[in-house]
């Protein structure tokens, strides 16, 4: 990404975000501002082909722009509305304005489409699904008798549960029963898997943009804090303890460099899983060597160092965990077999 | 503090991917009678016909200028070379100091004479070198080295000992890292690192000339290190490599240059080949989960090594983050043995008569520690790491 499209975005989420506007979000206040900003900006469509209302940004792009808006722990559904616009334009469907998420989000959950005269019904339960309060449509992915379809939902035709996730963020259950037009209906581009590969992509972006932040706050801590004559950052051991957090910041950055490849080319498994994989376990050692470094004043609602670690801890489950992932990866290693090892992470 | 800079490393263009084929093509020829135990000493097999073979076909020294012998070929073009041969597990070892530090050095501190007389020859694969840093009371303390290089009529008379050499028994020549000047007492306001140089030692006329190699057998019963005395060894002039008293800064910029390689990863994938092959399609869960991670964690270094070998060839210093590459690498190769144990029903044994994975594994098990030892510490590793990020 070009170093003015990345200062512009550093620009726009330092003014817009904030602790005030984050602990808002989470208090139940959308945060508007912040969303119109970077609605203006194009950024909700940077994963759009031109033609459907995007300005030509490649997918690298557009995930280094959603990982700077995780670096600020921006409240706000950015992720989900670029994914959404990208399966509706590729669909063939039109893009709304407007805040969108997706369906459903769970491995477990399933929608399904049936015919309703010449309309559709939409019947299921989708849970814990990102903002779906302040949506205006939900995208979801639903299963029809001749395959999976992707549909446009709007709030009104479902039954809406609030939840939230570790992180604060709006997780929702939806219960529909819900009908809808023809023209909101549409063969899906792909089935439940690689929806879920597509997720775990943008999570995984997510995921290295609040390591990053967790690195420099860290960082920045043990050069400040005194304590027995002199800053924490002089000791070896928390020098070598921030070298491991740098290591796994370093690893969630290559991980992302493989999701936004991975989605630009077809979201092969093997790449998603690797780096869904990987970022979460980097999740995982980086934000208890935050905390670690940061002492007590770390573990407080006043200290910003939680709206980083509650998202790593909340991103890293999201779209499937490193356990799931792992087994799709050593699956695939194994079908590819002693000889294929090789030639297989090297296609990746 | 600044981000954590890794460009994202560029694609593989068609040139890259088939030479990587080529590449692919010979090693199935050249390897396809190597067993999985050979395979496994990786980049620290010696075949001098195998690096020869190599060198006719312009893989050595492959980035250096075509008036040295080089190929002038990119770094990620190198990189496709490099890391073909690990994932093979190629008998590399005659040529790999000389192609990845030795040669790079002379190409940037050598005089025309010193390029010309030696680095052909190291792209030909005829020309093999070893490190002469180490010595029995300074290892990570590099610095604190004492051989000496004394000037007198002629050149200069050395004396010293260096420890842990390895390949010092048949090496064409070593970079040699002395004291010519001074040491200045960093408590008096002086530089510790000053009064080094660094010399190009012909091992051939040293060994039994004034320097004597004696062998240092390691725990696995093989000969790799060295233990080197010189005693009054006389070097010409022209052996001076580099300006005398710089020795530390050549030093550091030598030992920069490929900690992030795909050498610091890839030392255990044969121990993860056999493994796969030992446990089959059918494997259960926790084996798949357990490969999986490992498989994620080899992805992710690759993207961060040909991110870094990009900034190289950018004209860049990525030092943090090539310490950072080791770092990450060593400890997954030394996981990799650790994991892959708990996952097979194999007691590690080197014995002739026994399966070709118990032979990796006891091969892996025993080697693993030097992994986050040489090149460089985990824990001067993370030093480095943590002089990057501003903290010392």
């Amino acid at each position: 990404m070009s170093d003015q499209l990345a200062d512009s975005a550093e620009r726009l989420f330092a003014a817009n975000t904030g602790k005030a506007v984050v602990r808002a979000a989470e208090d139940g206040t959308f945060p508007q501002a912040l969303w119109d900003a970077v609605t203006e900006a194009g950024f909700t469509a940077a994963l759009l082909p031109e033609h459907a209302g995007g300005y030509g940004a490649t997918i690298t792009e557009a995930m280094a722009l959603l990982q700077i808006a995780a670096a600020h722990a921006a409240p706000i559904p950015l992720a989900e509305t670029m994914l959404a616009g990208w399966l509706l334009a590729q669909a063939g469907l039109a893009v709304p304005k407007g805040v969108l998420t997706l369906a459903p989000v769970r491995l477990r959950d399933a929608l399904s489409l049936r015919r309703a005269g010449d309309c559709w019904r939409l019947t299921g339960i989708a849970s814990r699904i990102p903002w779906a309060r302040d949506a205006a449509a939900i995208v979801v992915l639903a299963e029809r008798p001749d395959g999976p379809a992707i549909a446009l939902l709007h709030p009104d035709g479902v039954t809406l549960d609030h939840g939230r996730n570790l992180a604060g963020e709006p997780r929702d259950t939806i219960t529909n029963d819900a009908i809808l037009a023809d023209d909101a209906v549409a063969p899906a581009p792909f089935g439940p898997a690689q929806l879920r590969a597509a997720g775990a992509a943008v999570r995984t972006v997510q995921i290295a943009g609040a390591l990053s932040r967790a690195l420099s706050l860290s960082v920045q801590y043990a050069q400040i804090r005194v304590q027995f004559g002199r800053p924490i950052g002089k000791f070896q051991a928390i020098q070598q303890n921030l070298a491991i957090l740098a290591g796994q910041a370093a690893a969630a950055i290559a991980a992302a460099d493989m999701a936004a490849d991975a989605l630009a080319h077809g979201l092969d498994p093997l790449l998603v899983g690797a780096a869904k994989a990987r970022a979460g376990e980097a999740a995982s050692i980086a934000a208890g060597l935050a905390h670690q470094a940061h002492g007590a004043i770390g573990f407080t609602q006043e200290y910003e160092l939680h709206f980083a670690t509650r998202r790593l801890w909340s991103w890293r489950d999201e779209f499937g965990n490193e356990a799931e992932w792992n087994g799709v990866v050593g699956r695939a290693v194994l079908t590819a077999g002693p000889d294929g090892l090789w030639p297989a992470l090297t296609a990746a | 503090m600044q981000a954590l800079n890794f460009t994202t490393p560029p694609p593989f263009d068609a040139g890259a991917e088939a030479l990587r084929q080529d590449v692919r093509e010979f090693l199935a020829v050249e390897m396809h009678d190597r067993t999985p135990h050979q395979r496994a000493s990786s980049w620290s097999g010696n075949d001098t016909g195998f690096s020869r073979k190599m060198g006719e076909r312009g893989w050595i020294g492959m980035a250096w200028p075509k008036r040295y012998g080089g190929h002038e070929r990119t770094a990620l073009e190198r990189y496709v070379v490099l890391e073909e041969m690990l994932a093979a597990g190629a008998p590399v070892g005659h040529h790999w100091v000389a192609d990845r530090q030795s040669g790079p050095s002379i190409l940037r501190h050598g005089t025309e004479a010193q390029r010309q007389q030696i680095l052909p020859r190291i792209a030909a694969g005829e020309c093999s070198f070893c490190i002469g840093m180490s010595e029995p009371d300074s290892g990570s303390d590099l610095a604190a080295a004492r051989t000496r290089a004394q000037r007198v009529q002629g050149g200069w008379l050395v004396r010293g000992t260096k420890v842990w050499t390895s390949g010092a028994h048949r090496a064409d020549y070593m970079i040699l890292f002395c004291r010519t000047g001074a040491k200045t007492d960093p408590k008096s306001g002086g530089d510790r690192h000053a009064g080094a140089s660094q010399f190009l030692v012909d091992m051939n006329l040293a060994r039994g000339g004034g320097m004597t190699v004696r062998p240092i057998i390691d725990m696995r019963g093989a000969h790799h290190f060295n233990e080197v005395a010189i005693e009054d060894l006389l070097l010409p002039d022209d052996a001076l490599l580099g300006q005398e008293g710089d020795g530390w800064n050549q030093v550091t910029a030598e030992l920069a240059f490929e900690r992030s390689g795909p050498d610091r990863f890839l030392s255990a994938f044969t121990l993860l080949v056999e493994t796969v092959r030992a446990l089959g399609p059918a494997a259960p869960e926790r084996a798949a989960v357990a490969l999986g991670r490992l498989t994620s964690h080899i992805l992710a270094l690759r993207c961060l090594s040909r991110s870094v070998a990009g900034m190289l060839q950018s004209g860049e210093d990525p030092a943090l983050q090539a310490a950072l590459v080791k770092d990450l690498g060593n400890t997954l190769e030394q996981e990799t043995v650790e994991v892959v144990r708990l996952l097979v029903d194999v007691e590690p044994s080197e014995e002739d008569d026994g399966p070709p994975l118990a032979a990796v594994l006891a091969h892996l098990v025993m080697t693993a520690p030097s992994f986050s030892l040489r090149g460089g510490t985990r824990e001067i590793m993370r030093g480095i790491i943590a002089r990057g990020l501003g903290l010392r």
